[in-house]
């Protein structure tokens, strides 16, 4: 299968791109963001999960959380280019939502093919929302990799690094069985369920460890019993959505600090006269658009030539991971003392970002990843 | 069906199988002489017969010029060029000699010459009868090119040339130039106008070529000294005075920025087989090709990583020329296409570099040297990719160009 030149980038999806970015930039400027998640700066303070949740609720009926469920699950059934799309919005205003973590979760649901899923698939479209519980206390993102597993019917162990965990309704949680390695769809709330929250650096997200201590889980929460395949199979679109938030705030990181070249003056002139800033701007935009095509690229590959998705994926993840360490570097430096502080809103962004960078593997684990996929693995 | 296939017009579709045969009847044949790597390195008469011979089928055959109006000498067709371009570089065709008139003398001819001119000179640089140049550097206007100095004198219908031209790539077999030279002296911008010259005429009688060494002992580009030659006013393009902006519509399409698609084609061996040196996929050969501290070169993790670095940012590119034509996927217009010869020179330059690496020791041998791998094609690369990141508006250039137009910061000095 072959590519659409226009990435399947359609009427269709610039109009759902152009009304989401419409709705974020009068509902959530960054001022108001601040107010909502910066409004403690004490590092020793509890961990907070702070977010809007009637915007939210806006969202779900705006109907983004559809966009790639099937139709026939009751969701829009749209392209993972559209869905993509909106991501960069979200990133652009650093949105605090569930609305990454339950997009991976369908991501993966998607690819388990069973009613089970379906059923739960359903139940997002209808606005519920979920996050996955997958990965071990190492951090390793290999798919067949858990701290959790199955005996006597009930789920024992830990899963880390669930992102937004304390937003969500539902955890698709992997386990090891006796067979080999399971999904599990289980509510919050649930017997034995502990959520422990991190304390976490970047202020637009949540994440947490969760504890699961004889969890019983019944027939109907299993969801597929080939879960590292299905996580794999998952793999490229989440990490593609990533790169795609990554993009959305690189380019915030890049307007707001050529916004400040223009304003602030030293020496007598505009500081962007400077080459010395204004050349590595330069370099930024151009790390943004190769990001950002190798998104679209990958995404339009997910969809329309599945051989390409994992290659592409890495690419793209590897690309804007890139980008976002030095977005967030000369966008805080190149603002000078006021840079450093909590006034100015960059650290939100460059606090997101490096989030963003590690999930599911910095640029370096990528391009080691890449390699294996284009040169063979290395001789033992 | 290939990838681009898919996304044809009903006309590019026809197109494409047209050139798809056609190409697949027609070879070049084997150069008798080591070909450069690119055109602005051809040194000797003999690499340049072969080359231009093969523009010439080409062109007879309607794979270049495929865009521009029949009455110019060109195919009368629409977005063909891209479908042309693509089928060459695909059948691993040798490169077209005659680039600076492909790729800037015949869109500048095409925007702001009359009728009769680009009607008269068009098919001839498209068949390659005509080689051209292009004057716009001079000895004290290299970056800063609106302070060229030559200046032309005008009397009656006639024009006077007097002035010193530096680094014109090809002019030592050009027919014609393009020349951007000084008509007043009293405004720096406005002062300015643009010519076309048949400078072969009037060697020895107002023209002289000395040619200038590059840094790899190749020869390609000459410095131009023009003694009151007389030319006449036909040969104007636009108004007196109108230089600079008829020069702009040379440099976007010198950038790879401009309206017209430049006719291409593939590499310099014409074999096809190989990947063309420069191009990041290759060094994943060449690494399988060489050996470090005793072990395969492609098992070295840093060169591995080194390597996808140059893959991933080679692709990125790639894939911006593609999202630069997805309106809603842009953020400026001109974003993307300001940024691809920028772009393009520092990855050849980078991925050599990198080749360097991988060749250790073996980077030392020479072109001249039988042991040197791939013929020691990469180390040329290397000093070659340099000619690319300073030519056209060097590097530094393209970044205030890209921070000031597209961004909006200050200009700097
Ligand atoms: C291989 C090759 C082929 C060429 N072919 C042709 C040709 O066919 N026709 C033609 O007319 N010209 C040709 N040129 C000339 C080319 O366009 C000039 O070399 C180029 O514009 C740079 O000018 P310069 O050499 O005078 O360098 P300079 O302008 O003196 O620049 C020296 C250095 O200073 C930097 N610099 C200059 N100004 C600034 C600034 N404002 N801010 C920051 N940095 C700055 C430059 O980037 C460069 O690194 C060719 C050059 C090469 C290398």
């Amino acid at each position: 299968m072959t590519q659409a030149n226009n990435f399947a980038f359609g009427e269709d999806e610039k109009m759902l791109r152009d009304t989401a970015r419409k709705f974020l930039q009068d509902n959530l400027p960054t001022d108001k963001l601040h107010q909502l998640v910066a409004s403690d700066p004490d590092p020793y303070r509890e961990s907070l999960c702070l977010w809007d949740q009637d915007l939210w609720r806006q969202i779900v009926e705006l109907g983004w959380t559809t966009v790639i469920v099937p139709e026939a699950d009751g969701g829009m059934g749209m392209s993972l280019v559209a869905l993509c799309a909106l991501m960069e919005e979200t990133g652009r205003v650093a949105l605090p939502s569930p609305f990454m973590a339950t997009a991976n979760a369908s991501l993966v649901l998607r690819e388990c093919q069973t009613s089970s899923a379906s059923h739960l698939l359903g139940a997002i479209a209808a606005g519920r929302t979920a996050t996955l519980a997958n990965t071990p206390q190492n951090g390793s993102w290999r798919s067949g990799d858990c701290d959790v597993e199955l005996v006597d019917g009930v789920l024992r162990g830990a899963a880390y690094f669930a992102q937004d965990a304390r937003k969500v309704e539902t955890l698709i949680v992997q386990a090891n069985t006796a067979e080999g390695s399971a999904l599990y769809a289980v509510p919050v709330g649930s017997a034995g369920l502990d959520i422990v929250a991190d304390a976490i650096i970047d202020l637009t997200r949540d994440q947490a460890h969760i504890h699961f201590n004889n969890v019983p889980v019944g027939a109907a929460q299993l969801l597929c019993t080939e879960a590292s395949r299905v996580l794999e199979r998952a793999e490229p679109a989440i990490l593609t959505l990533l790169a795609a938030d990554m993009c959305g705030a690189g380019e915030w990181q890049l307007q707001t600090t050529v916004e400040y070249m223009k304003v602030r003056e030293q020496f007598g002139h505009p500081l962007g006269y400077f080459q010395a800033l204004k050349h590595p701007l330069v370099n930024l935009m151009i790390m943004i658009d190769q990001a950002k095509s190798l998104v679209y690229n990958a995404a339009s590959a997910i969809d329309s030539e599945p051989e390409n998705a994992a290659k592409f994926a890495r690419m793209a993840k590897a690309s804007a991971s890139e980008m976002a360490a030095f977005a967030s570097s000369r966008s805080i430096q190149f603002h000078g003392g006021i840079g450093f502080t909590w006034e100015c809103f960059v650290h939100l962004y460059s606090k997101r970002q490096k989030h963003n960078q590690v999930m599911y593997g910095d640029a370096k684990y990528q391009r080691r990843k890449l390699a294996d996929l284009l040169m063979g693995p290395i001789a033992a | 069906m290939s990838p681009q296939a898919k996304k044809d017009t009903s006309e590019q579709a026809e197109f494409r199988r047209y050139c798809r045969n056609w190409l697949s009847q027609h070879d070049a044949g084997s150069p008798t002489v080591r070909l450069p790597q690119s055109a602005i390195e051809i040194m000797h008469g003999e690499q340049l017969d072969y080359l231009r011979k093969w523009q010439g089928e080409a062109y007879a055959a309607g794979l270049i010029g495929c865009d521009y109006p029949v009455a110019e000498g060109g195919g009368g067709r629409k977005n063909c060029q891209l479908v042309a371009n693509q089928e060459m570089a695909r059948a691993g065709k040798p490169f077209l000699p005659n680039i600076l008139g492909l790729g800037m003398a015949a869109p500048t001819l095409h925007f702001h010459a009359q009728s009769a001119l680009k009607e008269r000179l068009l098919p001839g640089l498209f068949s390659c009868e005509d080689i051209w140049c292009q004057g716009f550097s001079e000895p004290g206007a290299g970056s800063d090119l609106a302070n060229v100095q030559t200046f032309a004198e005008r009397r009656g219908d006639k024009w006077v040339i007097n002035g010193h031209k530096v680094w014109t790539s090809l002019a030592h077999f050009a027919d014609w130039m393009i020349l951007l030279l000084r008509t007043d002296k009293s405004s720096k911008y406005d002062g300015l106008s643009y010519f076309v010259v048949p400078i072969k005429a009037a060697l020895g009688e107002g023209v002289t070529v000395r040619p200038l060494i590059k840094i790899t002992g190749e020869t390609g580009f000459n410095e131009v000294f023009f003694d009151n030659l007389e030319i006449s006013d036909d040969y104007r393009l636009d108004e007196v005075g109108k230089g600079w902006q008829v020069a702009q519509t040379t440099l976007l399409h010198e950038r790879g920025a401009g309206p017209m698609v430049t006719p291409s084609s593939g590499r310099g061996s014409g074999s096809g087989k190989t990947r063309a040196v420069g191009d990041a996929y290759g060094l994943i050969d060449l690494a399988k090709h060489s050996s470090r501290d005793g072990q395969s070169a492609a098992d070295d993790p840093l060169l591995r990583d080194e390597i996808m670095k140059m893959i991933i940012r080679q692709e990125g590119s790639k894939q911006g020329a593609r999202r630069a034509k997805v309106e809603g996927l842009c953020e400026h217009p001109m974003r993307i296409p300001l940024q691809a010869k920028l772009v393009m020179s520092e990855i050849r330059q980078d991925s050599a570099a990198v080749a360097i690496d991988i060749l250790g020791a073996h980077s030392s041998l020479s072109i001249g040297d039988d042991n040197a791998p791939a013929g020691g094609e990469w180390p040329l690369a290397y000093m070659n990719s340099y000619g690319i990141t300073i030519a056209a508006g060097a590097s530094e250039i393209q970044r205030n160009i890209l921070g000031e137009r597209v961004l909006g910061m200050a200009k700097s000095k």
